[in-house]
């Protein structure tokens, strides 16, 4: 169990870090092996920001990551265990690295006494794993190979290690729809296998389409979380409904709908999260009452 | 007619040859018209919509012409195009973030972009446009550095269109925006036809989902050639080509799970345009492939106004 606490980190901005922005703002989440979380949010909601604190890239100002029970230390260890993927895969490479040579990073590293047959039938399964032929890949340099290629091949990067969870931020927002499906499917194939994913997108209908749980972030604050059916399927808070109703779907046309959506309420001032129905939290003012439920 | 694109082609020189991104594309814009372009990377969309308005030095025409309200448009001559450039055939671009110049304020920048083309800045439209977009009217004495991205998108897109252009060409310009300001802009799109400002537009974008939402037409572009092109509802609802039957299919939709209904991409990748395959030329990804698909596919009106090139259509 990959498990965050009350995470909050703040950045100084301005002129001699004068001012503070708060990026995440007590984020609490775990992610379990064999399960899909989306952390869903528009740009600035500090989505990205929480995934590059698991992954140790960033370190949080306040609260704590686990992993088993164990405070979250990155380090060779770490990451054997842990992985991110990240949006663009064409300046993930050294360009002028060959694909052989970027797996052989990983055997340099974590692996130095494997053998050389048994690390070829290593690579040949994660290559399998993840959908490419050896054959096509190894010997390529990162420009001769497609974006939907490249992105298949971090993952299985990743999978040479003891890979148990995946950080993907945005992972398909910069390939084609033809292609888009084939890396959702793979990461929901690996999810089967016992891989925890944690699926950070601005996409609703993918983070809807591979994940469990979902969770809206909003200015860094968790506005809504729960089972994917039930955000989806009966969103309580005002942000989530307006985001729902934004996204352009193939069922249904804006035609009908006033120009410009209803502005949320999304007010200031202190709020807590409140369990609506099993397992579905849903952020509310502590002035409001129950009155806005269900809408 | 507002446009009337007759085959075109169009090259790009590289060292290794001619690169042909069109190769024989025809299709009509209609006055009121909003055409959206949709496919995957590399398969022309923006070569065409850059070639309406300004070939870069490495595109070359290589063949047909384009017509626009009855005129021929100079498109490989870029001295002769510029006459027509702004006025007539205006441009949105991908990068609105930076198409602003940062060392301007935005109203002395607009005010001299206008005076290069010999036109008076009238400041009550303006102004008026800037209300419509919801832009607050001080932006004029901002400079670019002060305005949000979506801010940024509002302002070239009034800019864009001052001269209540013929023509305009919006190119993948909601890729860098967030869901809601996404929506907010292709509504503004709509709403900017529907007031006059612009004629006919042609919408570039890999999203067929928010194409449906604004565009009249569809066209769905592979390798360089036209796939399928009819009403946006057809395209979605009934469509004849095989390639955008994979395309569409393979869109997650908010409803759909991979636990009810997996979904799967296609397979394959596009043909390289350096030294394109004959025939059709989505024959080795196509599951329908047959004999006569080794040969050209001519675009066929199947019912008014649904052209497709394929020969199972």
């Amino acid at each position: 169990m990959l498990s965050l606490e009350g995470v909050t980190k703040t950045y100084r901005v301005g002129a001699f870090g004068t001012a503070t922005l708060t990026a995440v703002d007590d984020v609490s989440l775990d992610l379990a092996p064999g399960e899909v979380v989306s952390l869903i949010g528009e740009s600035g909601s500090g989505k990205t920001t929480l995934g590059k604190t698991v992954l140790g890239l960033v370190r949080p100002t306040k609260g704590r990551i686990t992993l088993d029970g164990e405070p979250a230390r990155p380090g060779k260890a770490y990451y054997r265990h842990v992985q991110g993927v990240f949006q663009d895969p064409f300046s993930c490479y050294n360009p002028v690295f060959k694909a052989d040579r970027v797996l052989q990073m990983i055997r340099n590293e974590y692996f130095p006494g494997v053998a050389d047959s048994e690390w070829a039938g290593r690579i040949d399964t994660s290559l399998k794993d993840v959908g490419l032929d050896p054959g096509q890949i190894l010997g390529r340099y990162p420009h001769q190979l497609s974006g939907g290629q490249l992105q298949r091949l971090l993952i299985a990067r990743a999978l040479l290690l003891d890979l148990r969870y995946l950080v993907a931020d945005e992972i398909t927002s910069m390939l084609d729809a033809s292609t888009r499906i084939d890396v959702l499917n793979l990461l929901a194939d690996l999810k089967s296998r016992g891989l925890g994913v944690l699926f950070v997108t601005h996409d609703l209908s993918l983070g809807n389409y591979i994940s469990e749980r979902a969770v809206v972030l909003y200015r860094g604050q968790v506005v809504e979380s729960g089972p994917t059916d039930l955000v989806f399927g009966n969103p309580l808070h005002p942000y989530t409904i307006k985001l729902l109703s934004s996204v352009p779907r193939l069922t249904a046309r804006w035609d009908g709908e006033p120009a410009t959506a209803p502005a949320g309420d999304t007010g200031e001032g202190p709020s807590t999260l409140v369990e609506a129905e099993p397992g579905h939290l849903v952020r509310r003012g502590e002035g409001t009452s129950t009155a806005s439920a269900g809408a | 007619m507002t446009l009337r694109v007759n085959d075109l082609r169009v090259h790009y020189r590289t060292l290794r040859g001619e690169v042909k991104a069109l190769d024989g594309v025809s299709f009509d814009v209609g006055d009121g018209e909003i055409l959206g372009l949709a496919g995957e990377s590399g398969c022309g969309k923006t070569t065409l919509g850059k070639s309406l308005i300004r070939m870069d030095g490495r595109m070359r025409l290589a063949g047909g012409g384009v017509e626009l309200d009855g005129e021929e448009l100079p498109i490989g001559d870029d001295r002769r195009m510029n006459p027509f450039r702004f006025s007539r055939v205006s441009l949105i671009p991908q990068y609105s973030m930076s198409a602003l110049n940062p060392t301007r304020k935005i109203g002395r920048m607009v005010t001299e972009l206008l005076a290069s083309r010999g036109e008076r800045l009238d400041v009550a439209e303006l102004e008026r446009r800037l209300d419509l977009v919801e832009l607050p009217r001080d932006v004029l004495d901002r400079y670019p550095i002060e305005l949000s991205g979506g801010m940024k998108q509002r302002m070239v897109m009034v800019v864009s269109t001052l001269l209540d252009p013929s023509l305009l060409i919006a190119d993948e310009i909601t890729s860098a925006l967030d869901v809601s300001t996404q929506k907010a802009v292709a509504r503004t799109l709509v709403e900017f036809r529907d007031r006059g400002f612009v004629r006919s537009m042609i919408f570039i974008t890999h999203d067929i989902s928010l194409t449906y939402q604004i565009a009249d037409t569809i066209m769905v572009m592979y390798a360089g050639r036209l796939a399928e092109k009819a009403p946006a509802g057809v395209i979605v609802g009934e469509p004849r080509h095989p390639y955008t039957r994979m395309l569409i299919s393979s869109l997650p939709e908010v409803g759909v799970r991979h636990a009810e209904r997996r979904l799967s991409g296609i397979p394959g990748r596009p043909p390289s345009l350096l030294d394109p395959p004959s025939g059709c030329r989505f024959r080795d990804r196509c599951p329908l492939a047959f004999e006569r698909c080794a040969q050209d596919p001519p675009p066929v009106e199947v019912t008014p106004g649904h052209h497709v090139a394929c020969w199972k259509a």
